[in-house]
Order: C-alpha cells, then sequence, then structure tokens
C-alpha cells in the first residue's frame, strides 16, 4: 500500500466523518417521536424484533429520540403496508417495518396488494434461517436424503398456503414426499405444540423458534432434525446455516434425494421464494421522497447499533446468529427479497392453484 | 416426587426473590397501572404491557417480572368497574359479568356486586396461583393430552351455555347464536382465505369483526341508549343500597361456588388455544345450573357475578402453564409478556420447555408476584368501590356523552380504522333490536366468541381423523374418542338437558311485554335475509377449499330453520304471546321520555362528524352541544365538561402512544396531534 493510497483513505474517512458530523447537526433528532409502524399484532416475531431495536436505535440516533413501535395489524399485513405507501416525507418520525409475509403477497400478485417496494427506502435487514424436522419413528428413516421417506403419510400444521410455510411445503414437495397440511393454526408455535401432541409428524420452525422450543424436544429423542433451509452467501450461493452448521441444507438432501433436482423451475422458484422469506426477512423502510440527511442519519444509526461491543451477545437470542445488513447492504436485501423471475412466480401460482385450490384473484 | 423435593428449595428461592421491597414497590407500581388501564373498556393487558416494552431492555429479571405481572394480574379485576357500573364488558373475560352486576348498580347496589367481584376475583387469583404451585411441575403432559378433538369438544362445551342464556323462546336463543356463529365467518376465511360476505373493494371487511367492537356495539351501546332515554341517575331513585361490606359478605356465602368456578377458570386457562373470553360464559352457566332459585338471574343475582369473576383472575394463572412451559402464548397479552421476558437483563430466561429446568425459581417468583399483585389489586379496588359506586347517582345524561367518547375511542383502537367506528355503530343497532325484540343477547356473542374455535378445530380435528381413519378405522375412534373427550360430552349432553328444561324460568335479560305482531316479524325477516345471504354466498366458494365453506353453510342451514319455526309459531300464535316480545310496546322504553332514534343519532353524529373532521374536533362539538341541548348545562358549564374530557382522553392517547380517527379534514390539511 503506497503513502498515496494511504492518504486517500485517510482524506475520504475524513471526508465521511465530516459528512456524517454534519448530517448529525443537521439532524437533532431530540424531542422528536420516531413511530416505527409494524404491520402485524404485538404478538407476533415482528413486534419481537421491532421491539428489541427500537431502545438501540433511539440511544444511536442524534438527539436521542423516542423510538416507538406501532402496530397496524390487518389483511396479512398488506393493510399496513398500503398506509405506508401513501405516507409521505415524515422528517424521520415515520419508519415501517417488512416481514416475509409482507414481501410474499407482493410477490404473488395477491389482489390486496397497493404498495411498491420499489418506492421506499430500505435502511435496515436482518434475515434468519429455518429447520424442517421428523418425529422420532420417521426421523429413523432418514439417512440423509428423501428416499426412505417416500410413501410415508406426513400430516403438517400450517398456517396457509401463501404464507412462509410454503417454502418448508414447496421443499418437501421437491423432495417427493407426501405431506398433508392443515391450514389455519395462528403461528408456527402452535405447529410445534401439534407436533409434541402427535397430531402432526413434520415441523418446520424459523432458527429461533427451533432453538428454544424444538432443540429440547431433540435432545430429549423426540425429534429427529431433517435439514436447514441454509444461507447465502456473498456470491448468493446456498451454504449451510452459521447457527446450525452440522446440519445439511436442503440443497445437500435435495441433491441427496432421487428425483430432486438443483436446478430447473421447481428449484429456481424454491430459492426465489426462500431468499424473498429468509436471508432478509425483517426490513425496516423510511417513505418515499424522505431527504438524504434523514436517511443517512438512520443508516448511521443502525450502524451504530451493529458496531455495539455487546450487540453481537445480545441479537444473538433475539435475531440470531445472522447478519443484520445496513445502508447499501440493505438495498441490496431488500431488491433480493423483492425480486422474482416471472418464471418462478408463475411456478408456484401454478401449483399453489393445482396442489391447494388457492387462487390470487 | 422427586420432583417436587427439587421444587421445595426453588421455592424458597423464589421467596427471598420477591419479598424484597423494592421488588415489591415495582409490583405495586405494575397494579397501579394495570388498574388505570384496565378500567378503560376496550384496553386490557396488551395495551398495559406495549406501554411497559420500551422499559424492559436490559431491566434486572425481577424488577421488570414484577413490574409485568403486576399489570397484567389486575386488569381482569379492575375491569369489573366498567361491567358493573356502566353494563359496558371492560373487557372479554367480563362480558358475563354485565348481565347481573349492571341490574344491580341499577337498584342501587354498585358497591355490593363490585366488592363480591372484587372479593371473587381475589380468591380466583390465589386459587389459581396455588394450583399452579404444585400443577406446574406435572402439567406437562396434560396440557399435551388436550389435542384438536379435545378443544373442539370444550368448545362444544362452551357453545352448550346457549341453551341456559337463551331466554324464554329457547329457539330465539339459538338462531341468535346462529347469528353470531355467523357473523364472525364475514372475511377471509383462516384455513383457504376464501371471503366470505366481503370483498377487497372494502378492506376493513376482510378482516372481519373484532370481539371488543361486537361486545361494545352489543351490550354497551343497547344500554346507553336506553339508559339515557330515561334521563336519570343510572341507580334509580339516585341512592345508594347496600355496601361494600355486604359484597364480600355475599362472596363468602358462596364461596364454594367461587371455589367451582376457580376450578373451571384455571382448567380453561391451561388449555393452549381456547383464549380467555369462553371462561366467564362456562362459569356463568355453571353459576345459573347450581342455583336452586334461578328467578333473580338477570335482574342483580350476586352469584351471576362472583361466579364469572371467580373464573377470569383464576384463568391468567393457568394461562401461565402453556406460556411458561410451551412457550405458546394463552393470550395476546401473554404473547407480548413472552417477547418482553426475553429483553429482561441479559436475555438469560427464555420461556418455553427449558423454563423448569433452568429457571424453577424465576417461574415460582411469577406464580406468586401474579398472587401478590391480586392481592393488592383487590385491596385497592375495594377501597375505591365505595366512593366509585357514587357514579351511579349521578343523573346519566351528563355521564353518557363521555361515554360515547370512551367507546368511540377503544373501539378504534382495535383496528385503527375509521371502519371501526362504522362497525360499533352497526353493531349496536343490532344490539338495541335484539334487546328490543328479546333475542338473547349473551346467546349472540357466546356465538361470536366461539365461532372462529368451532371452524377452525372442526377442520383441523376432521383432517387429522380422516388421516387417522385412512391408517385403520380403530386409530381414527381412539382419536376422537379419547377419554376427556367422552367426559366433555357427557357434561356437555347434561348441561344442553339440564338447560333446556331450565331456560324458561331465566330471563337474563328481565321481562319483556308484547306488542303488535308487525315489528318482530320484520325483525325476523331481516335475520333470515341475512343468514340465507351467507349461505347462498359460502356455496358459491370453491369444493377444493371444503373448509371455508362448510361451517358457514351448516350454522347459516341450522339458523335459517330455526327462524322457519319461529315463523311458523308467529304465524299460529295470538299477538300476546311472548315470542313477540318488543320493548318498546310497553315498560320502561315505551313511556320514556326520549325516542329511541333521536337519542342514537347524537350518537350517529358524533361518528358522522369524526368522519368529518377527525375525532378530536368532532368530539369538542359533539360534547359542548350535547350538554347544552340535551342536558341544559349552562354554555360555561358545558365548555368546561368537555374540555376536561378532551384532555383526559389526549392524556391517555399521549401516554398510551395511539391515534385518534382522523376525517377527510385531515386528508387535506395537515394538522398537529391531537387535532391530525
Amino acid at each position: 500500500m503506497t503513502l498515496k493510497n494511504n492518504l486517500k483513505i485517510a482524506l475520504a474517512s475524513g471526508v465521511a466523518l465530516v459528512a456524517a458530523a454534519t448530517a448529525t447537526h443537521a439532524m437533532d433528532m431530540s424531542g422528536k417521536t420516531v413511530e416505527w409502524t409494524i404491520p402485524f399484532s404485538e404478538t407476533g416475531g415482528s413486534a419481537k424484533w421491532a421491539n428489541f431495536f427500537a431502545p438501540l436505535l433511539s440511544e444511536a440516533l442524534p438527539g436521542e429520540p423516542t423510538v416507538v413501535a406501532k402496530f397496524m395489524p390487518g389483511a396479512g399485513s398488506t393493510k399496513g403496508a398500503n398506509w405506508f405507501q401513501n405516507q409521505k416525507d415524515g422528517g424521520g418520525e415515520v419508519l415501517f417495518g417488512t416481514s416475509g409475509s409482507t414481501q410474499f403477497p407482493y410477490l404473488l400478485g395477491d389482489p390486496r396488494v397497493r404498495y411498491e417496494y420499489k418506492d421506499w427506502i430500505p435502511v435496515m435487514a436482518s434475515g434468519t434461517g429455518g429447520v424442517a424436522y421428523l418425529n422420532k419413528e420417521h426421523g429413523a428413516k432418514f439417512d440423509g436424503s428423501a428416499n426412505g421417506l417416500k410413501g410415508v403419510k406426513f400430516i403438517y400444521g400450517a398456517q396457509g398456503a401463501t404464507s412462509l410455510d410454503l417454502v418448508a411445503l414447496l421443499a418437501w414437495k421437491m423432495l417427493g414426499m407426501d405431506v398433508e397440511p392443515v391450514f389455519g393454526i395462528k403461528g408456527r408455535g402452535d405447529g410445534r405444540l401439534m407436533f409434541e401432541r402427535g397430531e402432526a409428524n413434520i415441523d418446520y420452525q424459523t432458527s429461533s423458534g427451533y432453538l428454544g422450543g424444538s432443540a429440547p424436544l431433540v435432545e430429549a429423542g423426540d425429534a429427529v432434525p431433517m435439514m436447514s433451509w441454509g444461507a447465502l452467501d456473498e456470491n448468493g450461493v446456498i451454504v449451510r446455516d452459521p447457527t446450525f452448521p452440522d446440519m445439511p441444507t436442503f440443497k445437500e438432501v435435495c441433491e441427496a434425494t432421487d428425483g430432486c433436482e438443483t436446478s430447473g423451475p421447481a428449484w429456481d422458484a424454491w430459492k426465489a421464494f426462500f431468499t424473498a422469506g429468509f436471508p432478509s426477512q425483517k426490513i425496516a423502510f423510511l417513505p418515499n421522497g424522505v431527504s438524504q440527511d434523514v436517511i443517512d442519519t438512520f443508516v448511521a444509526g443502525f450502524e451504530a447499533v451493529r458496531s455495539r461491543p455487546d450487540f453481537k451477545d445480545i441479537a444473538a437470542k433475539q435475531v440470531g446468529k445472522y447478519p443484520m445488513f445496513v445502508g447499501e447492504g440493505a438495498v441490496q436485501a431488500a431488491k433480493d427479497a423483492t425480486t422474482i423471475s416471472p418464471e418462478a412466480k408463475e411456478y408456484v401460482v401454478n401449483w399453489l392453484s393445482e396442489a391447494y385450490g388457492v387462487t390470487l384473484q | 416426587m422427586d420432583a417436587f423435593l427439587t421444587a421445595l428449595p426453588a421455592l424458597g428461592d423464589a421467596f427471598g426473590l420477591i419479598l424484597q421491597p423494592v421488588v415489591l414497590g415495582y409490583l405495586l407500581l405494575g397494579v397501579v397501572m394495570g388498574l388505570c388501564i384496565g378500567v378503560f373498556p376496550g384496553l386490557g393487558g396488551i395495551a398495559g404491557l406495549s406501554l411497559l416494552l420500551p422499559f424492559m431492555f436490559g431491566m434486572e429479571p425481577i424488577l421488570g417480572l414484577a413490574l409485568m405481572i403486576g399489570m397484567v394480574a389486575v386488569v381482569p379485576t379492575s375491569d369489573t368497574f366498567a361491567s358493573v357500573l356502566m353494563g359496558i364488558p371492560g373487557s372479554s373475560a367480563s362480558q358475563a359479568t354485565v348481565l347481573d352486576g349492571f341490574p344491580m348498580a341499577k337498584k342501587g347496589e354498585a358497591a355490593r356486586a363490585m366488592s363480591a367481584a372484587f372479593a371473587a376475583s381475589l380468591f380466583g387469583g390465589l386459587m389459581g396461583a396455588a394450583f399452579l404451585t404444585v400443577f406446574i411441575l406435572v402439567a406437562r403432559p396434560i396440557v399435551l393430552s388436550f389435542g384438536l378433538p379435545e378443544m373442539l369438544m370444550m368448545t362444544i362445551l362452551g357453545l352448550s351455555m346457549v341453551a341456559i342464556l337463551a331466554g324464554r323462546v329457547a329457539i330465539k336463543g339459538v338462531a341468535a347464536a346462529g347469528l353470531g356463529l355467523v357473523v364472525v365467518t364475514v372475511g377471509a376465511a383462516d384455513a383457504g382465505g376464501s371471503l366470505r360476505m366481503a370483498t377487497y373493494d372494502i378492506p376493513y371487511i376482510v378482516d372481519g369483526f373484532q370481539l371488543v367492537i361486537v361486545g361494545l356495539g352489543i351490550f354497551a351501546i343497547p344500554e346507553i341508549v336506553s339508559l339515557l332515554r330515561q334521563d336519570r341517575a343510572i341507580a334509580e331513585n339516585a341512592k345508594l343500597g347496600a355496601g361494600w361490606f355486604d359484597g364480600v359478605r355475599d362472596w363468602w356465602l358462596n364461596k364454594w361456588l367461587s371455589l367451582r368456578c376457580a376450578i373451571i377458570g384455571v382448567i380453561v386457562g391451561v388449555i393452549p388455544g381456547l383464549g380467555g373470553s369462553v371462561v366467564d360464559w362456562i362459569a356463568y352457566g355453571h353459576t345459573v345450573q347450581t342455583t336452586k332459585d334461578k328467578s333473580n338471574f338477570g335482574k342483580g343475582e350476586v352469584r351471576g357475578v362472583i361466579g364469572p369473576e371467580s373464573s377470569n383472575n383464576a384463568k391468567e394463572g393457568g394461562g401461565l402453564v402453556p406460556t411458561l412451559l410451551f412457550g405458546i402464548p394463552g393470550s395476546g397479552s401473554m404473547a407480548i409478556f413472552i417477547g418482553a421476558v426475553a429483553l429482561l437483563g441479559s436475555g438469560s430466561i427464555e420461556v418455553g420447555p427449558g423454563m423448569l429446568k433452568n429457571n424453577l425459581d424465576m417461574t415460582y417468583a411469577i406464580v406468586w408476584l401474579l398472587a401478590l399483585a391480586n392481592v393488592l389489586g383487590t385491596l385497592i379496588c375495594i377501597a375505591a368501590s365505595g366512593g366509585i359506586a357514587r357514579l351511579t347517582t349521578i343523573r346519566f345524561t351528563l355521564i353518557a356523552p363521555f361515554l360515547f367518547m370512551l367507546i368511540a375511542f377503544a373501539a378504534f383502537q382495535s383496528g385503527q380504522n375509521f371502519g371501526d367506528l362504522v362497525a360499533l355503530f352497526g353493531f349496536g343497532l343490532i344490539g338495541i333490536l335484539l334487546r328490543r325484540f328479546d333475542w338473547s343477547r349473551p346467546a349472540f356473542l357466546i356465538g361470536f366468541v366461539l365461532s372462529n374455535p368451532v371452524e377452525k378445530f372442526t377442520n383441523q380435528a376432521f383432517q387429522i381423523a380422516s388421516f387417522r381413519f385412512r391408517e385403520s378405522t380403530e386409530a381414527g375412534l381412539d382419536y376422537i374418542f379419547s377419554p376427556i373427550v367422552i367426559v366433555l360430552l357427557v357434561i356437555t349432553v347434561v348441561s344442553v338437558v339440564l338447560g333446556v328444561r331450565q331456560a324458561s324460568n331465566i330471563m337474563a335479560e328481565g321481562d319483556v311485554k308484547t306488542g303488535s305482531k308487525r315489528a318482530p316479524l320484520i325483525f325476523l325477516f331481516a335475520i333470515m335475509a341475512y343468514l340465507i345471504a351467507s349461505y347462498w354466498n359460502a356455496s358459491l366458494i370453491n369444493d377444493r377449499l371444503i373448509g371455508d365453506k362448510i361451517i358457514p353453510m351448516v350454522i347459516a342451514g341450522i339458523s335459517i330453520a330455526g327462524c322457519l319455526v319461529l315463523l311458523v309459531q308467529m304465524m299460529m300464535k295470538p299477538e300476546t304471546d311472548m315470542i313477540f316480545a318488543d320493548r318498546e310496546a310497553y315498560g320502561e322504553d315505551a313511556t320514556a321520555p326520549h325516542g329511541l332514534w333521536g337519542t342514537l343519532a347524537w350518537f350517529a353524529g358524533l361518528l358522522a362528524l369524526s368522519g368529518l373532521l377527525g375525532f378530536i374536533i368532532a368530539l369538542a362539538i359533539f360534547l359542548v352541544t350535547f350538554l347544552r341541548v340535551r342536558a341544559r348545562l349552562s354554555f360555561t358549564r358545558s365548555v368546561l365538561y368537555s374540555a376536561i374530557g378532551i384532555a383526559f382522553i389526549c392524556f391517555v392517547a399521549s401516554l398510551l402512544n395511539r391515534d385518534f380517527p382522523p376525517g377527510i379534514l385531515q386528508d387535506l390539511v395537515t394538522l398537529p396531534w391531537p387535532l391530525g
């Protein structure tokens, strides 16, 4: 590295610092209230996510404004998202948080969707993973491939065909497994309870749900982990989930299973919906038309949250050991979460209508 | 036995944790906040906990727990105030309290009703905690033995309470319950997402109607309007009779009833998925069945207050079992509680299967904080009840506009949509008509409360059962007819048979005289038209999504059949028969100084103005005009009272970080809070 280069870096960081400092000066938020609207009820995972970040963000923003989570549930989160679409500017007092359940209706062309992700400004995103597991009896037949599970009748407690559960249902279908979903449960916790009662014999949980509720079942020998959905590396390739390094990914199981292909329309569709639903599941947005100052302030704020020395520890329980994206990273994450090819969309829409009679008109 | 030996030292540790002055201080703070929030109809544990959440991050675990438990534990205690004093169900868990509590207030016995309720609440809360101390160690397998068929059976047992509360014409009660069941199916179905009696063009309806709004509409609005027409105080002659001491004695005389209802509360609370809204109805039904002289129910029978109130506090204790042991919230407030616990301290407490192993001392601390919070809350409430009971001696015309303000605000909180206010008015109208023609409102509400569980459990249990039957017939039968199901089935059958035999003696809403044939007939036709439309609408759903159509069609079908029977009876019987009950024909309502529609128009005016100018501006106009014109106060006083009322609601809203309904004006210009 030459002196010239060093100087360049020093200069650049100096400029950045000054820029950050001016931004901070321009945006003193003391006495203000940032309302972080969550389009779900107070009781869901997104509420937990926002409530975790809110006090940290408050400390990190200039002038320590009050940051409160507000809840606007309804119509599978499309109501809140439609509301946010009409918010203008807000001067940093309007923040919005989406989840996979906001992304999926958008991707599937749900008639209730009157919002456009491309209009919004992502400032932070965080992801999670998922783990599928079997009961003791059928877990014994699992050998890293699903070949031994063909012909077994599975029953699964599901929230709805167009929810995040479609990632699990599609994965099992691709493995040639016969899984009958019982629709209408209210959350994955209810699904786990159904599994514990022996009414369901297969289940999936997001990472935190698995660690909290299902891992003890595995320890006790009542459940056998099957696979994680995996995680994406920088190149967008599916690798093992850092939270579950010893567990094979769906990709590995698929490769080992007769008749399951990791290319072609089915695989592309699965990967597209997995990407939209998990690695960048929850995204914080500022509304359309907000000034660059506000954007910079929030990006710097979330950056400060992320670089807290104790962040890793306190975040592990709340948001898992997954990367948190800020600024440019969040923009990319939001793009990944809300773009799918027309083929992938068509495949899933057809499958939903053929397998479950669900039409999206 | 081993389990109990390990539990003893943990129990000791728990007491060590709790009995520190600072912990007790936080508990008291939580209790006071919980009481204040619980007094508001429509606001409960969820609103309170959301208020505390921002402070939980990194807080010392035992202090945070004390604050939160204090808050959650006393909400079902203080919601009694609204139920007894105003006839407004303070929360979904105290709907049944209204039936006898409010008539007692009308007799001038508000203090007695409230202190009986508080004593029962305290006893229920303590029973819940005592029961949990032992039960929590062995609860896991018992909770797991309640599968879908068992939960469905519990729900049907709840529905069977309609038989007791159906009123004098049983078939009317059945039709009212059916109507309640069908009204809930409006919106997108849980299972397949099909739209029922809804369109995406009106997004509000797609979500269906919320219990808070229906409860307020069906019970509160008819009572407020009816009282307002009389232009007098709630307590007849504006005098207070029996005081708080009588209430405590009433509870003591009925302690065994209280005990049984507390046990019902714990059991219903322990089962995840049933929710708290059923428990007070089951307890009320049980109370009626086990009372020898049933003639006073609905007219101010103190047992009708003690039963439900014993059960709803016990339910909170029971509800901790699925929350702590499985990490599955038994109610909305418990769901926030789970999230908040994870924020405490270093996040080392995680609610769920590991709780008993890793945090048994914390588990016991939670259980006994709950008990202690109940004691504190009850003492404060009993001390306050004598004074607060005086509210019933104030001229009601001065209270009513503020009640309209409160219920409109509360209703708006459920969906933050103007549609909430329209729905509130719509259900208010239905409630007024049900009351007028003596169709059982409790039956309607039970149907409404239990509709979702009935549909969900039926569909899911059916799917799993058919799966088992494909395995073998034996496996299928084993699944459906488990010992628990059979026991519940027997209880249900006995309760229906007894209920039907006794129902004609129980007038849960008082005696109603008959009038002409025309008005009751028109109302019957309107209900039938709605039911037929629902049936037809559900029949259009794709057969692939049978789960979305079967329940609305079956229930609507049964209700239509019930209405047809009624129609035939109406044609056969003379107009003096009780089937033609009509409150407007004879009695208090008929002779009231103010008309029904004129009185209701005031409320409609408030809502319409809100739609135009936003809630606060509308409220200012409404309050001043009402107090000046209807209550005939001086202009200065009208303005003063209105200002106090508005300042109060703004204070509450800012504290809880809530918005007011905006109107068209707010779309056009940006106004500062609270106007905008």
